[in-house]
C-alpha cells in the first residue's frame, strides 16, 4: 500500500522541529516511531502533506526520575521503557505495561510519545498514565505548557495538542509511600489490540489507601479513568470487599463495544475481574515495597 | 529524495520518493528481494530488517527515514559463501516449511542470539512473537534458534590442546 504523496522533513533540532510545524500547521505530522501513523497513511485514513521526523532530535529520550518526578522523553521506545532500571525498580505499573505494547519488533520503534499523541481507545499506555496521575508536556514556538493526562485524552484518536504542538515529556509522580501497581491484559495474541486492559495503581499509608488510580483500555471511546472506583478507594482500609465494590463502579464506567474480540457483556464482566485481580496483585506489591 | 543506505556492507544511493517504504526501497530499488511482503499491515513481521542490528519492520517505515544508516537483510546473512549459525540451523532442523517468514525469522534470531546467546525456549519464543509462521512450524523454528545459540557457542570455545 503506498500512501499519498508528502514532504519528508528531518528535523535536527527541537526548535526546527516546532519552526517547521508553525509553518505547515495542519498539513503536517509528527513522525516519531511511525508504528501507528505509517499504517493510518497506507489506509489513507491520514494523508499529511508535510511529515517531520523528530527521530534524529537529541535529549528527548532520557528516563530520569528527580525531585519527585519521573520523567520520560517522549522519543523512548517502548523496549527501552521496558529495559529501564528505574521503571524497573519504582514503577510496576508502567513496567508491566511497556512488554505487552504491540509486539517485540514494533517496540523497537514505537514510542511512549507517539503512542500517547495518537490516543487509540485501545492503547494501553494513556491507561497507564491516567492511573499513576502523570501529565504530558506540550512545547510550541509559542510557548510550553503542562496538561493532566485526563485533560490531555479528548476523544477517539484525539487529544488536545495543537498542531504546532510537540509532545516533549511525559511526567509522573514519583512514588512517595508505600506504592504498588500492575498492568493486566487480556489479548487473543501478541500485537493484538486489548480486549480489555486494566492499569492499577496504589499507595498505602498507615494501613489504608491513600490514593488509587485506575485506567481503563478498549472499553470506551477512550483510556477510561473510573473516577468513582478511585473515589472508593481513597483513604479506605485495603480489604478485599473494598477491591470487588471498586471493580463493580470500574465495570460501571466502563462503555465497552460488541466486535470480534468479545461482547460488551464480556469486557465488561473482564473489567471486573482485572480491576480486582489488579488491585490485589498492587496491594502485594505495595505491602512489599 | 537522495538516500543513501549501507546494506550488508555496501553502500547505496537512490533517489526516491519520500512515500516509498522501505521494504520497497529494498525489493525493488536495490533488488534484494529476500525481504519479503507479508501483510502489509505491521502484523505478519515477514518484512523484518535489521537497522543498525535491530529489528524492524520495513513496511513500518520509510526508505528516506534510513538514510544515512546499516540495514542487514537475509542476504547479508552468509559471509564468503558460507552460512550464519542461523541459516545452518534452520536447514537442520527443518526451520522452515514453506519459507516466506524464513528470512526475517532468520533475522530476528541472529539479533537475539547477538543479546543473548543462550535463550531459553521461552525466549526465543518471546523474541519471535512479533513474526507470523503461517505453516505453523514454530517447533522447528525455535529448535533451529536454540541449536544455532549451542553451534555458535562451540564454536567460540578455544581449541582444546
Amino acid at each position: 500500500m503506498l500512501p499519498a504523496s508528502f514532504e519528508y522533513h528531518r528535523a535536527s533540532s527541537l526548535e526546527e522541529a516546532l519552526d517547521l510545524l508553525s509553518t505547515f500547521g495542519e498539513g503536517a505530522k509528527v513522525l516519531a516511531g511511525g508504528q501507528s501513523l505509517i499504517p493510518l497513511m497506507k489506509l489513507r485514513f491520514a494523508s499529511p502533506e508535510h511529515l517531520v521526523d523528530v527521530n534524529h532530535i537529541a535529549g528527548l529520550d532520557g528516563i530520569a526520575e528527580a525531585d519527585g518526578v519521573l520523567r520520560i522523553g517522549s522519543l523512548v521506545r517502548h523496549n527501552a521503557l521496558a529495559a529501564s532500571d528505574v521503571i524497573g525498580a519504582r514503577y510496576p505499573t508502567i513496567a508491566a505495561a511497556a512488554p505487552q505494547v504491540a509486539d517485540p519488533i514494533v517496540r523497537n520503534l514505537g514510542t511512549i510519545g507517539g503512542s500517547l499523541a495518537h490516543a487509540d481507545p485501545a492503547g494501553d499506555l494513556g491507561s497507564v498514565m491516567l492511573a499513576l496521575g502523570a501529565s504530558v508536556v506540550l512545547r510550541s514556538t509559542r510557548g510550553e505548557r503542562t496538561l493532566p493526562m485526563s485533560e490531555f485524552l479528548v476523544d477517539t484518536f484525539e487529544t488536545a495538542i495543537s498542531a504546532d504542538e510537540i509532545l516533549t515529556e511525559i511526567r509522573v509522580p514519583a512514588p512517595s509511600a508505600r506504592a504498588g501497581g500492575t498492568y493486566l491484559k487480556l489479548e487473543r495474541k501478541v500485537g493484538d489490540f486489548a480486549t480489555v486492559g486494566v492499569a492499577v495503581y496504589l499507595v498505602l499509608s498507615n494501613g489504608t489507601i491513600e490514593r488509587a488510580g485506575i485506567g481503563l483500555t478498549g472499553v470506551g471511546l477512550k483510556n477510561i479513568e473510573p473516577e468513582q472506583a478511585e473515589a472508593a478507594l481513597a483513604g479506605a482500609e485495603p480489604t478485599e470487599e473494598r477491591f470487588a465494590e471498586a471493580a463493580r463502579l470500574a465495570a460501571e464506567a466502563s462503555h465497552p463495544a460488541s466486535d470480534v474480540r468479545g461482547s460488551a457483556e464480556y469486557k465488561r464482566h473482564m473489567v471486573d475481574i482485572y480491576v480486582r485481580r489488579g488491585l490485589s496483585t498492587a496491594f502485594d506489591s505495595a505491602r512489599a515495597a | 529524495m537522495k538516500v543513501t543506505v549501507k546494506v550488508n556492507g555496501v553502500e547505496r544511493t537512490a533517489d526516491v520518493e519520500s512515500r516509498l517504504l522501505l521494504v520497497h526501497l529494498i525489493r525493488e530499488v536495490l533488488g534484494l528481494t529476500g525481504t519479503h511482503i507479508g501483510c502489509d499491515t505491521t502484523h505478519c513481521g515477514a518484512c523484518t530488517v535489521l537497522l543498525d542490528g535491530t529489528p524492524v519492520k520495513s513496511c513500518t517505515m520509510f526508505g528516506v527515514q534510513a538514510d544515512g544508516r546499516e540495514i542487514t537483510t537475509v542476504e547479508g546473512l552468509a559471509t564468503n559463501g558460507q552460512l550464519d549459525a542461523v541459516q545452518e540451523a534452520f536447514k537442520e532442523e527443518h526451520g522452515l516449511q514453506c519459507g516466506f517468514c524464513t528470512p526475517a525469522m532468520m533475522l530476528v534470531g541472529a539479533s537475539l542470539l547477538e543479546r543473548n546467546p543462550d535463550p531459553t525456549e521461552d525466549d526465543v519464543r518471546w523474541a519471535i512473537s512479533g513474526n507470523i509462521c503461517r505453516c505453523t512450524g514454530y517447533m522447528n523454528i525455535v529448535k533451529a534458534i536454540q541449536t544455532a545459540a549451542r553451534a555458535k557457542a562451540a564454536a567460540s570455545e578455544p581449541a582444546s590442546v
